[in-house]
């Protein structure tokens, strides 16, 4: 065991050592003469594959004191899970809900509240499709971008309101899915994570090249913004203006207010969507899905068109967050449409626990709150927060909150554990 | 009429590139029979059951459930033509509860009752009585395979025996006129295969359940169970049919006994 124990850690400190010594440990800097040269680090390499060493040892350590106890640990851990999660969720709503009136709340934590809602409303759109119904889809951003710019677009060029905007750009969001979906869904696994990407490539690709209608990479300025129901914010509280029709005082802050509750609204309603579905036929046929394809159809469940339903859902919602997005910027190109969104919101899903509701909105505020944290890091920003996930799923492999909480029970629902649940296979 | 349903297969060929895995294999099962086939590992019945299931496609051959070309109709639909099947490697949903999995057997019936989903995301009156009617359905056919107090428990965790019987209430949850069964007594303990014998015959009977009486198509080795059972036995060997008759004409048959009985059969 020991020796075996070593040897893993050893071969740990080596891959380490590989990658840091590039990295970190040749730097290049100014030479008194001018020119660039070449600085060894190597203190910090050595300390790094060190710390490596260690890590590894200790979590290999863990792991073995761990072992004996697996059967009833998780049990445990669900209890306790359950019980506090009957009030964690109730109490990050009024958290939520009450954010911009508890004192010490300005303009900073409200931004930072709509950066998070909106990435937990993507995950929970993203978690219908992965989460639900095992797709792996690894172009979600796509559904975004067209939710984005199909607002930006019907807003400026037909003048449409935000409210009528919004649940168009939603459909046309979710039509995209289903045009995509297509195609692709008859494909599994791999092969259909490669697929999406693909398609979230493309997408970002044309709206960087179709400048005659999205201004290519210059992207879309002036997207009008939100009015409150036909109010305007203004700064200048002139009649017709929401400041004037309340009798207040005009304040930028109040915009943000609004935006604020918006994507909160937002965000429950996908959530209520999802929560409601998974009750009914169709989210028992997409979990059925997800846990065997084959069986699923000996039932007399259309595979390609429940798989469709899914895959459009997720899209319409990510459709609504991205009008959301564009009418919050009113800026938009195709930057902040890019994979790397893509792979976010999926860590999200999967750090907070495929198919958990709660699960995922706690690993939104950590990922995307965590990350604003950790800005005084600067450099080490990355580093620290990628140790961060990699703890979480060794701590966790099913994430935050693996266990899956049945939708109907004769008796008491109990939660089912994670290793249990299938994770879809396409 | 529930009765009356015939299952026809008519010459039947299935190959994959240069293996013939069927070979024009013709024989009925009789509304109201358990009809087992039998054959030694290999002999062709799983590709036989998969052909009927609308999971392969024949190569040739007619397969006709009443007046429905099974052969013609994509894989989803076969169920809803009254064909259920369970599988020779259980295919359980493992991280659902065993009133999940019955529950998802009534998809149609809850989908179509739900408005495809819509009615039942905004309230609609229908649902929840069609959502009752389900669960009453699945706790009949979870008392009649002995699992009622096991109903909220993920699948996955059920002994072996228990996802055996799970995946036949399962399958009798879709209301089939034809049940198919790959070999649902592999791995059970002889007091188990007992239960299942009791089972099988009271889903031909109708008298599980409340359900109405449905045919039974059988694989399966444990000659046993066969013997017991069976009103037909179709014996497979090579792709083949090589005897087809009442047990007593199968435990007489040469070629059967030629091909696979004489080794396993004591009596
Ligand atoms: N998808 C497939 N592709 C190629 N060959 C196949 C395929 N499915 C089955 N076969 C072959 O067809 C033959 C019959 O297999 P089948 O599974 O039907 O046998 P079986 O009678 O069910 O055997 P057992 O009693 O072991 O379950 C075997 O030789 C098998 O290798
Ligand atoms: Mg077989």
């Amino acid at each position: 065991m020991n020796g075996a124990a070593l040897k893993d850690a050893t071969l740990c400190a080596a891959v380490a050592a590989v990658l840091f010594v590039p990295v970190v440990g040749l730097r290049t800097a100014p030479g008194p003469t001018g020119p660039l040269r070449i600085e060894p680090h190597f203190g910090i390499v050595a300390v790094l594959v060190g710390l490596v060493l260690l890590g590894r040892l200790a979590i290999i350590a863990w792991q073995a004191r761990r072992r004996p106890t697996a059967a009833e640990t998780p049990r445990r851990v669900a209890r306790v899970m359950a019980r506090s999660g009957r009030y964690v969720a109730p109490a990050l709503l009024a958290l939520a809900v009450l954010l911009p009136f508890l004192p010490g709340t300005g303009r900073y934590e409200l931004d930072l509240g709509i950066l998070v809602l909106t990435y937990v409303m993507l995950g929970w759109g993203l978690n219908i499709v992965v989460g639900l119904a095992g797709l792996l889809d690894l172009g979600y951003v796509a559904f975004y971008a067209v939710g984005a710019y199909a607002y930006a677009l019907l807003a400026q060029e037909f003048g449409l309101s935000f409210w009528v905007c919004l649940p168009l750009s939603g459909l046309i969001a979710g039509m995209w899915g289903v045009l995509l979906g297509f195609p692709v869904l008859r494909l599994r696994g791999d092969y259909l994570a490669i697929v999406t990407l693909g398609f979230g490539e493309i997408i970002r690709i044309v709206l960087l090249n179709w400048t005659n209608l999205t201004n290519g990479p210059n992207g879309i300025g002036g997207i009008p913004r939100p009015s409150f129901f036909g109010l305007p914010f203004s700064s200048g509280g002139e009649p017709g203006s929401f400041a004037h029709f309340f009798g207040i005082e005009p304040s930028p802050v109040q915009r943000v207010i609004f935006l604020y509750y918006l994507i909160l609204a937002l965000a429950l309603l996908t959530n209520w969507v999802s929560i409601r579905l998974r009750r009914q036929p169709l989210g028992r046929a997409w979990e059925a899905l997800r846990e065997d394809e084959i069986a699923a159809r000996a039932l007399g469940i259309n595979v390609r068109n429940t798989k469709l339903t899914a895959f459009a859902l997720g899209a319409t919602f990510g459709g609504f967050a991205g009008a959301f997005f564009a009418t919050r910027q009113g800026f938009i190109s195709p930057e902040s449409f890019t994979f790397s969104e893509s792979a976010i919101i999926l860590a999200i899903v999967v750090l907070g626990g495929l198919g958990s509701q709660l699960g995922i909105a706690i690993s939104a505020l950590v990922m995307i709150g965590g990350f604003e944290l950790f800005r005084g890091l600067d450099e080490w920003r990355m580093l620290v927060f990628g140790m961060a996930m990699v703890v979480i799923m060794v701590v966790k492999p099913r994430g935050l909150v693996g266990d899956r909480t049945p939708t109907i029970a004769l008796g008491t629902r109990k939660a089912i554990g994670g290793g249990l649940v299938g994770q879809g296979q396409g | 009429m529930t009765q009356g349903t015939r299952l026809v297969v008519d010459a039947v060929t299935m190959r994959f590139g240069g293996l013939t895995a069927v070979d024009g294999v013709s024989f009925t099962a009789e509304p109201g029979d358990i009809t087992a086939v039998i054959g030694p590992n290999g002999a062709g019945k799983t590709t036989l059951f998969n052909c009927i299931t609308g999971f392969y496609r024949a190569s040739s051959g007619r397969i006709m459930l009443g007046e429905t070309a099974l052969h013609r109709l994509p894989g989803h639909r076969i169920a809803l033509a009254g064909v259920a099947r369970t599988f020779q490697n259980i295919r359980l949903f493992g991280g659902m509860t065993c009133l999940e999995n019955l529950l998802v057997a009534q998809h149609r019936r809850l989908m179509a009752a739900s408005w495809f989903g819509i009615g039942a995301v905004l309230g609609l009156s229908r649902y929840p009585a069609a959502e009752r009617e389900a669960v009453e359905r699945a706790r009949a056919w979870l008392e009649a395979t002995d699992l009622l107090d096991r109903a909220d428990d993920a699948a996955g965790s059920l002994p072996y025996g228990a996802q055996r019987r799970l995946e036949i209430a399962r399958a009798m949850c879709t209301g089939p006129r034809l049940l198919c069964l790959d070999e649902p007594a592999a791995g059970l303990n002889p007091r188990e295969s007992a239960a299942l014998s009791q089972l099988v015959r009271a889903i031909r009977d109708g008298t599980a359940a409340g359900a109405d009486p449905c045919s039974v198509l059988l694989i399966e080795h444990d000659m046993g169970v066969v013997m017991g059972i069976s009103d037909k036995i179709v014996v497979l060997d090579h792709g083949a049919r090589i005897a087809m008759g009442t047990p007593a004409e199968i435990r007489a048959d040469p070629n059967v006994i030629a091909a696979y009985l004489g080794e396993d059969e004591p009596a």
